[in-house]
Parts: C-alpha cells; sequence; structure tokens
C-alpha cells in the first residue's frame, strides 16, 4: 500500500464546506475498473464548463496552485457516496494530504488505504491556513504542520498512523489474525446465505 | 450499566478486540455490486488471495443497468464492460450473482430485504452508502469504500473504529399518514441535525413514531442515516420485522430458533446510555421538499424559500453554502414552494421504490393525466417489485396518466446509466441525494416523498398533498 511521511507545499484552499464525493468525482467516470487516471476527472463539474474548457474562477486552475499536495478545506468534506474514487482522484491528481474540519466517516476511512493523509483541525485554524502563500510543511512522523509563521500540532489515532508510515497492507496484516477468525466463525449463529 | 442494540451487534461481532483503537469486526453478509467491485477483485488476483467465504458473499449489477427493455444491448461500452467484469468475477470468485436477467435483480438494498438476506442481529457492509438502508431490520449495515470491500472478501472482517450511540426519538402520531410519510421524517431528521449531524455515529430510531411505521417504511428511514452523516441507522426488530422475512427464498431453515434468540437479545437495556440525542414530534410535520443542494436544505411544502441568513443562522460558511446552492437551484428566497414548476419527476432508488411507495403513488395518480410539461418515470427497485405491481395493475396506472414504467435499477437516483436529467431541468424525485450534478450535469433535484412526486407530476409544480384525494 502507499505510504506517507512527510510533505512540503503550498496550500490549495478550497473555500466550500459539504463538499461531497459527487463533486469529487462525478458519476459519469465511475465505470472504470482500475485504480489509476481519475486524477483528471477530479472535481471535473467545478473544473471545466460544458465544453470542457477550463473555469478560470475555480482554484484547481490557478496555477499558483499547480503542484499543490494539500487541499484545505471547509466541514463536513467528503460526505455522500462511499465511492473509493473520490480519493483516488485527488492520490492521482497530485494531493497527499486534505485539511478539514471535519470529514464525513466513509471517505476518512477511504483515505488511508490509499496513503493520504486527512487532518481534521480547529475551523479557525483551517481558515488560517487558507489564507497562507508560503509553502507549509505536514509532518506525520512528530504530528506538526509548519507555516511560515507557526508550528500546528494535530491529532491522530497510533493505529491509522502506523498504517500510513509503513504503508503496511492491511489483509496481509488481518491474516495474522486467521486463526481467531475461524475460531469466530465455529460458534456464529448466523447462517449462509445459500 | 446496560448496553444499546447496537452495542450487543458490535460487541457479538468482535474477532479481536483492544483496549484502544480499531477492532476486527466479523461480517455475516457482503453484498457486491457493479460499480464499487472491480478493483477490489483485482487486488484478489494480484495477491493471490481467495474469496474467504463465498457464501456469505450475494452480488446483483443495478447501478448502470439500463432500465430500457432488457432484451437489447446495452450501449454504453463502459458499463457494458463493467457488467461483464462483474459477471467473470462472480464466476472466478464462486459468487452467486443475480444477473440482469435473474427475476431477483434489483437495487441490492431492496433485493436484500426481499430476499431474506438481510438478517435482524447481523453485520451487513457493502460498497455502497446506502447499506444502512438494512438496519430496518436490526441489523448493524454500513457501506464501505473499494479497498474494504477486498478486505471483507479476504478476510469476511473489517478494522473498525466502535462508532458512538445516538438516540433519535420519533414521538407522537401523523394525522395524515397517507400524505406526511416516512420519508418525510426523515427529512425533517436531517433538517433538524444536519448533514454532519450523525457524524461518527450509529443512529437507533426509536419511539412511537418509528413502533409505528411498516417495514418499507422503516427502510426509507434507515437509508438516509448516511444524508446526516451516520455511518448506520437502525431499528429494534419487532413482530413486523419477523413477519416480513419468514417464509423468503434466502430465509434460513431454522428462522424461528433465530426468532425466539433475537426476541430475547435484540433490545436497547432500560438503562442502557446514548451519546447523543435527538428527539422529533411529528403530530404536526408537513411534507418535505428540499430546496438546495444537500439533504439538510429542506422546508414544509407550505413554506417559502428561505434567505441565506435565516438558513444559516449565523454561520458564514452556511451561508455561503446556501447563496451557492440558491444559485445552482436557480431559486430566489420567498419564493414559495408550491410555485415552483417541475420538468422531470422520478419515482424510484433505494429510498422509495418498494411496492407500497408505488401503491401510495398510484392512489394519486390513478384515473389522472400527468401535467404536459412534465416528463415522468417510475423505476421499481427490483424485477420482484415489478412483477408484484403488475400484478396489482399498477403498471396500467402509471402508464395511463403517461408516467413511463421501467426495469428496476439505481436510474437517475445517481444517473450512471443513460437516465438523466438535461442541464437546467427542475426534478421532483423520490431518491435521496439533491448534490450539484447528481441526476445529471446541471441538473436541479428537489427532494420528495413518493405521493409527492406523484402530486407533483400532475400538477406540473409541488402541491401540498393532504390536500389532495387519494384514490
Amino acid at each position: 500500500m502507499e505510504h506517507f511521511k512527510k510533505t512540503t507545499s503550498v496550500v490549495t484552499p478550497l473555500d466550500k464546506v459539504n463538499v461531497d464525493t459527487d463533486q469529487i468525482v462525478p458519476k459519469q467516470f465511475l465505470k472504470l475498473v482500475q485504480k489509476s487516471g481519475f486524477g483528471k476527472f477530479l472535481f471535473f463539474n467545478w473544473r471545466y464548463d460544458e465544453n470542457e474548457n477550463p473555469k478560470s474562477d475555480f482554484v484547481l486552475n490557478d496555477s499558483k496552485y499547480d503542484n499543490s499536495k494539500i487541499l484545505v478545506a471547509g466541514d463536513n468534506f467528503g460526505c455522500g457516496s462511499s465511492r473509493e474514487h473520490a480519493v483516488w482522484a485527488l492520490q492521482d491528481y497530485g494531493f497527499a494530504v486534505i485539511i478539514a474540519p471535519s470529514f464525513a466517516d466513509i471517505f476518512f476511512s477511504n483515505c488511508f488505504k490509499n496513503g493520504i493523509l486527512p487532518i481534521s483541525l480547529d475551523q479557525k485554524i483551517v481558515e488560517k491556513l487558507q489564507q497562507e502563500t508560503q509553502p507549509i510543511e505536514v509532518d506525520l512522523e512528530n504530528q506538526t504542520i509548519k507555516t511560515s509563521s507557526e508550528e500546528i500540532l494535530f491529532e491522530i489515532d497510533s493505529h491509522k498512523k502506523k498504517i500510513l508510515l509503513e504503508g503496511l497492507d492491511d489483509i496481509a496484516q488481518t491474516y495474522q489474525f486467521e486463526d481467531k477468525i475461524s475460531e469466530f466463525e465455529k460458534q456464529s449463529t448466523v447462517p449462509s446465505v445459500l | 450499566m446496560g448496553k444499546t442494540l447496537f452495542e450487543k451487534i458490535w460487541d457479538a461481532h468482535v474477532v479481536v478486540g483492544k483496549q484502544s483503537g480499531p477492532s476486527l469486526i466479523y461480517i455475516d453478509r457482503h453484498l457486491v455490486h457493479e460499480v464499487t467491485s472491480p478493483q477490489a477483485f483485482d487486488g484478489l488476483r494480484m495477491n493471490n488471495r481467495k474469496v474467504r467465504r463465498p457464501d456469505l458473499t450475494i452480488a446483483t449489477m443495478d447501478h448502470n443497468v439500463p432500465t430500457t427493455d432488457r432484451g437489447l444491448p446495452i450501449l454504453d461500452q463502459t458499463s457494458s464492460v463493467q457488467i461483464q467484469t462483474l459477471e467473470k468475477n462472480c464466476q472466478d470468485f464462486g459468487i452467486k450473482l443475480f444477473d440482469i436477467n435473474s427475476p431477483n435483480q434489483g437495487i441490492v438494498h431492496v433485493i436484500g430485504p426481499q430476499l431474506g438476506i438481510t438478517l435482524p442481529g447481523s453485520t451487513i457492509v457493502c460498497g455502497d452508502s446506502h447499506t444502512s438502508t438494512h438496519g430496518a431490520f436490526g441489523a448493524l449495515a454500513f457501506g464501505i469504500g473499494t479497498s474494504e470491500v477486498e478486505h471483507v472478501l479476504a478476510s469476511q472482517t473489517l478494522w473498525l473504529e466502535k462508532p458512538k450511540p445516538f438516540e433519535i426519538r420519533v414521538e407522537g402520531k401523523r394525522k395524515n399518514p397517507h400524505a406526511v410519510t416516512a420519508k418525510d421524517i426523515v427529512l425533517s431528521i436531517i433538517k433538524n441535525i444536519g448533514t454532519g449531524g450523525g457524524t461518527g455515529t450509529v443512529i437507533e430510531y426509536r419511539g412511537e413514531g418509528i413502533e409505528d411505521l411498516s417495514m418499507e417504511q422503516r427502510m426509507t428511514i434507515c437509508n438516509m442515516s448516511i444524508e446526516a452523516g451516520a455511518r448506520a441507522g437502525l431499528i429494534a426488530p419487532d413482530e413486523k420485522t419477523y413477519e416480513y422475512l419468514r417464509g423468503r427464498q434466502y430465509t434460513p431453515k431454522n428462522y424461528e430458533s433465530l426468532v425466539d434468540y433475537w426476541k430475547e437479545n435484540l433490545k436497547t437495556d432500560d438503562d442502557a446510555k446514548f451519546e447523543k440525542q435527538f428527539t422529533l414530534h411529528i403530530d404536526d410535520i408537513a411534507p418535505q421538499v428540499s430546496w438546495g443542494t444537500n439533504p439538510g436544505m429542506t422546508c414544509d411544502v407550505t413554506e417559502t424559500i428561505p434567505s441565506p441568513d435565516d438558513f444559516s443562522k449565523g454561520d458564514s460558511n452556511q451561508k455561503k453554502g446556501a447563496e451557492k446552492a440558491l444559485d445552482y437551484m436557480d431559486l430566489k428566497p420567498g419564493t414559495p414552494i408550491e410555485e415552483i414548476k417541475i420538468d422531470r419527476v422520478f419515482i424510484g432508488s433505494c429510498t422509495n421504490a418498494r411496492l407500497e411507495d408505488l401503491i401510495e403513488a398510484s392512489k394519486i395518480v390513478k384515473r389522472q393525466k400527468i401535467s404536459s410539461d412534465v416528463r415522468a418515470m417510475v423505476v421499481p427497485g427490483s424485477q420482484m417489485v415489478k412483477k408484484q405491481a403488475e400484478e396489482m395493475g399498477l403498471d396500467k396506472i402509471f402508464t395511463d396518466a403517461n408516467f413511463e414504467w421501467r426495469e428496476a435499477g439505481c436510474s437517475m437516483c445517481l444517473g450512471m446509466n443513460p437516465d438523466i436529467l438535461s442541464p437546467g431541468e427542475r426534478c421532483a424525485s423520490t431518491s435521496n441525494r439533491n448534490f450539484e450534478g447528481r441526476q445529471g450535469t446541471g441538473g436541479r433535484t428537489h427532494l420528495v416523498s413518493p405521493v409527492m412526486a406523484a402530486a407533483a407530476a400532475i400538477n406540473g409544480h409541488f402541491v401540498d398533498v393532504r390536500k389532495v384525494d387519494f384514490n
């Protein structure tokens, strides 16, 4: 699996709340059967007009942010559909860190499977980061964000931190508990479907 | 201290539990569909892994299947590839598939309960956020991403952080239960607690207003738990639950002994503690209509479009959101909801395309014609719902009124198949999400109940269905 340790870049400010996964990657692009190549569909309807020309007022079309790896957005980011395609699109586009006051549960969990670090921070700090014009450094090991003027600490569950730092294969980890799973199945009262 | 129903189901499924961090939870039922599974099966192949329990896994195709004549080839090449990929994956890994020609095909959350695959007290997952629907049977059911689909296929388990229990009480009795429906109850809840109100929780819906509901209505409530941000929503099983599942195609042979066990165990203890609580009184609630671009942006049919200031109550981000939503929806504050004209009507989706939904909507449509300005369609939730409706003559009622009567699938709820809105079109929809572009790029969605959608089709604009005759 993908891992994440540290990144430094300018932030892309996305000044919107309740950004749903339908906006992150619209449904017409969910028909692909592979994981790669979703970056070009990221925020498609916000990024392009009906003739597929870039809309100049959308932040991703501002060349200042071309090499940005850090997206800073509003509350309840990633709500709606469970589509992991949303995370694949963000990752393929080049984002490694998403910062927001809060995230929807399924989206949050999908990030860790794809080497993306989602960070929840207080609304006021998020708003300040959206104004930041200088590159910032996000360091997972030390759980810090360094801006030109300050250092911000962030929280992360220790298990999730380990998964990202080491890029662990979830399933291989789970197979270590094979005996426990078999034991559970022996006493389960829920019958097979068929 | 006592436990909530959710905590009891959780505890009964812990394979590996730790003091802190995630637990390894056993999954009793895994539902698979064509859109979120191909990459998961690829992952298994790449690592030479098998599906651990094909006997607990069921697949169908629903998201991008056409709803027109099943005898015709699928014109969209990419949809066709995705459908064929699911067929091949199910064959290679030994998974039971209800394919496009099966009488059991349908929206995964409609067929699970209908076939007796959904069981009380079980854990159910699917790569689809509306898996919460199955919670109506007292199951812990939730949506997962594709990596987790792969994890469940490989191990029949998931690492999960334990969500917090959230009690939502629905108290009182609706004065007109035909006109004010389960959809109006759940939209009222979301309007009050917000689209992030349930984040990190599992909701248990309780109270007289819930007990009064039929199983199909309870599914509508649990279905939209995710629109409040909750991981899952559930309702304690009762006699209605046990009766609904009795004698269905895949109901277990030892069903009655399971019922005895469930009756003893599947309820929240009197002294259990919820971390969050909300109560909705439903005696006087009105039919609901969403006006914005998330399900929390909803008001009574008798109200006018709110101003961003009134809606946001001082929150500047919410205000910006409301301004943007009104701009997208092309609506002005102060406009009465009943004056909003519509172009399209969609009766369908895992929220509202079960037999009862179609029966109720047909009572409004009977001996009427839809407005000449409106194009309307009914997409039954499953082929079985379609067949039952046709046996009752409902298809005739709808087609006589100039509705289109379609084959089963997710259809215009998310518009992955050819059923989409054109840019600027306004739709009264019984689905669950009014996000920008959800039903088609530039399309404008108003979420309503099936009877409200039917009445809007007849009148060409929204009407208070409490004033309409039910035939």
